[in-house]
């Protein structure tokens, strides 16, 4: 290997480590907020990698219909709760989501995407993907808030398994990628540096930051953090649980929508692709203890880093040594841990 | 039930009933607090005081009916009773403990987040004019306060919602004497200032000495009510939860 090739390596590894750190990111927000371990997170990527994908090779963005499904649902719910409550929590609020959907899907349906631009598109499959979050909150997650962290982690998985079926069904088996945002190529002394890494670290880092500010400056932001640490006492604070849940899951599926609009230029995307990319984000997030956020995004970069590099050394092999290196992080944190803590 | 001098009731409870499962905690509990009152609640452990608090918040479901200002509570979620005007302090004190002083008071106004920020802020001065205390301690983690500054936080930061009705559960539980005597002279502070508490403590004769009003809970059911200073030198109170040489409490709570 010469230094020219390490860092090619290199640079993809900080790439996928980006995306994987975002992924690690929201893992932990949402399993903080609301004790759910959010496997179904690799679906976000993929439906937004092969939406885009639909996009620009001209076929229609079908992912609506799910939404559609998805919020009518939430809907009825909403509904059959406001009558056991009495009339007076009937609330027009209950319409502002169908609202947004149908809006959403008719714009994705109606626009000439495949001419609108990178940009426009990128934004339309965010809008399309966002959604995703706080629905699947309403209609599955909401109603067993309560439940064992253990139902909670069924119904998750139960969850991934039917959104890979609907993958199959909205985009087809093929896979697909997207063109990059740009060719252009940087020559930095020796080295060659894509324009797309660049693309990929700014976005990542800005939505770190912008991340870092909600929930450092914002009340809301903090809300939600008060809600992680400790859920009694949030509520005590008129923080509805449920409005936590279902914004933590959508700063999810918004963070994953834009991963999946990341990774898409990179990685040919099929629609079963996503639960490998989240597991990755998840080891990143067991690194961080599922507590640490600088912990697990840092310990995402380096698994990045890890897979590039053993994709060099023995391709066949990569995803062994990627998740083999879980099992050292795993030895030290039950080591380094005092005491087994009990579930409330 | 005409003892009570001032006021309406602000807090009406009627034949509340509270079930674990089969076991039933609370039954057919009536309570009543007038506005600008001191309440409190005595009773051994496991009596069904903190269940009948939860009820009240809504943490628990219970049957019976429960009037908070003249409007029925019965069915209204957590979010809307702290909307018009209840607050709990629960025993465990429930803080926000990876996050600063400051911030757990900020979120303790939380549900005027539709308000200008400034509004918070000048509540959050109030608080540190009266727990001087949390001020210098405004940019430490609550985990590393004491627990006689974990109870003010927690105080200060359900006062921060400007609470009609506060509802503090142990107050004194786990505290140092002096602080004991502290937290209670806050108590009646707070009613002159116009707050109603109800208060549930374990330490009844400092209870019976700040309270206008006070019910006795012996098994999740009424065992016996009355203004305070009557109960204080009731026989059978004396003899159950006051005991005959037990001043020290009495000197905690002056």
């Amino acid at each position: 290997m010469n230094a020219q090739i390490a860092l090619l390596l290199g640079q993809d590894g900080v790439i996928n480590g980006a995306i994987y750190a975002l992924l690690a990111l929201s893992i932990l927000l949402v399993f903080s907020v609301t004790r759910v371990l959010l496997i179904p997170l690799g679906e976000f990527v993929s439906f937004a990698a092969l939406t885009m994908a639909a996009m620009q090779a001209g076929k229609p963005a079908l992912l609506g219909f799910l939404l559609v499904a998805l919020s009518l649902a939430g809907l009825v719910m909403d509904l059959i709760d406001a009558t056991r409550g009495g009339a007076r929590r009937l609330r027009i609020g209950m319409l502002a989501m169908p609202a947004y959907v149908g809006v959403v899907t008719a714009l994705s349906l109606a626009l000439p995407l495949k001419d609108l631009g990178m940009a426009l598109q990128a934004l339309m499959t965010i809008a399309l993907v966002l959604p995703l979050g706080p629905l699947l909150y309403r209609v599955l997650f909401q109603p067993i808030a309560g439940a064992s962290a253990l139902v909670l982690l069924i119904v998750a998985i139960a969850a991934h398994v039917a959104l890979v079926s609907v993958g199959l069904l909205i985009f087809g088996p093929e896979g697909a990628r997207t063109e990059p945002f740009s060719d252009s190529v940087f020559m930095l002394g020796e080295a060659v540096i894509q324009s797309q890494t660049l693309w990929v670290i700014g976005l990542s880092l800005l939505l770190i930051v912008l991340l870092y500010l909600f929930f450092e400056r914002n009340l809301y932001g903090k809300a939600l953090r008060a809600t992680a640490v400790d859920r009694l006492g949030a509520q005590l604070m008129g923080i509805s649980p449920e409005l936590a849940g279902k914004v933590s899951f959508g700063l999810a599926a918004f963070i994953s929508g834009l991963s999946g609009v990341l990774i898409a230029p990179i990685t040919t995307i099929y629609f079963d692709s996503g639960f490998v990319i989240s597991l990755k984000g998840f080891v990143g997030a067991i690194i961080g203890g599922l507590a640490s956020y600088p912990v697990a995004a840092l310990g995402a970069v380096a698994l990045g880093l890890v897979e590039a590099f053993s994709t060099f050394y023995a391709s066949s092999y990569k995803e062994v040594i990627v998740f083999t290196l879980l099992l050292p992080v795993l030895l030290w944190r039950s080591l380094a841990q005092k005491g087994v803590e009990d579930e409330k | 039930m005409t003892t009570i001098a001032s006021g309406a009731p602000l807090l009406q409870v009627d034949a509340l009933n509270v079930a674990y499962g089969k076991i039933e905690a609370v039954t057919g509990v009536n309570l009543k607090v007038g506005e600008g009152q001191i309440v409190t609640v005595i009773g051994p452990n496991g009596a069904g005081k903190t269940t009948l608090l939860s009820a009240i918040m809504g943490l628990l479901p219970a049957t019976g009916a429960i009037g908070f200002a003249g409007a029925a509570l019965n069915g209204t979620p957590i979010k809307d009773r702290i909307g018009q005007g209840l607050a709990l302090v629960p025993e465990t004190r429930a803080l926000f403990s990876s996050m600063s002083v400051e911030n757990n008071l900020e979120l303790g106004a939380f549900r005027f987040h539709h308000r200008p920020a400034r509004e918070r802020q000048a509540t959050m001065a109030e608080m540190y004019t009266l727990f001087p205390r949390l001020k210098e301690r405004r940019t430490q983690r609550a985990s590393t306060l004491s627990g006689g500054e974990r109870q003010m936080l927690a105080l200060a930061r359900a006062l921060m919602g400007k609470p009609r009705l506060l509802m503090l559960d142990e107050p004194s539980l786990g505290l140092a004497p002096l602080i004991v005597r502290e937290v209670f002279r806050i108590i009646s502070a707070l009613r002159d200032s116009g707050v109603s508490i109800l208060l549930v403590e374990q330490n009844a004769r400092a209870a019976l000495k700040v309270a206008d009003y006070a019910y006795v809970l012996e098994l999740g059911r009424v065992a016996a009510e009355g203004p305070a200073a009557e109960l204080a030198t009731d026989p059978r109170v004396i003899a159950a939860y006051l005991g005959m040489n037990s001043k020290h409490q009495e000197r905690l709570a002056q």
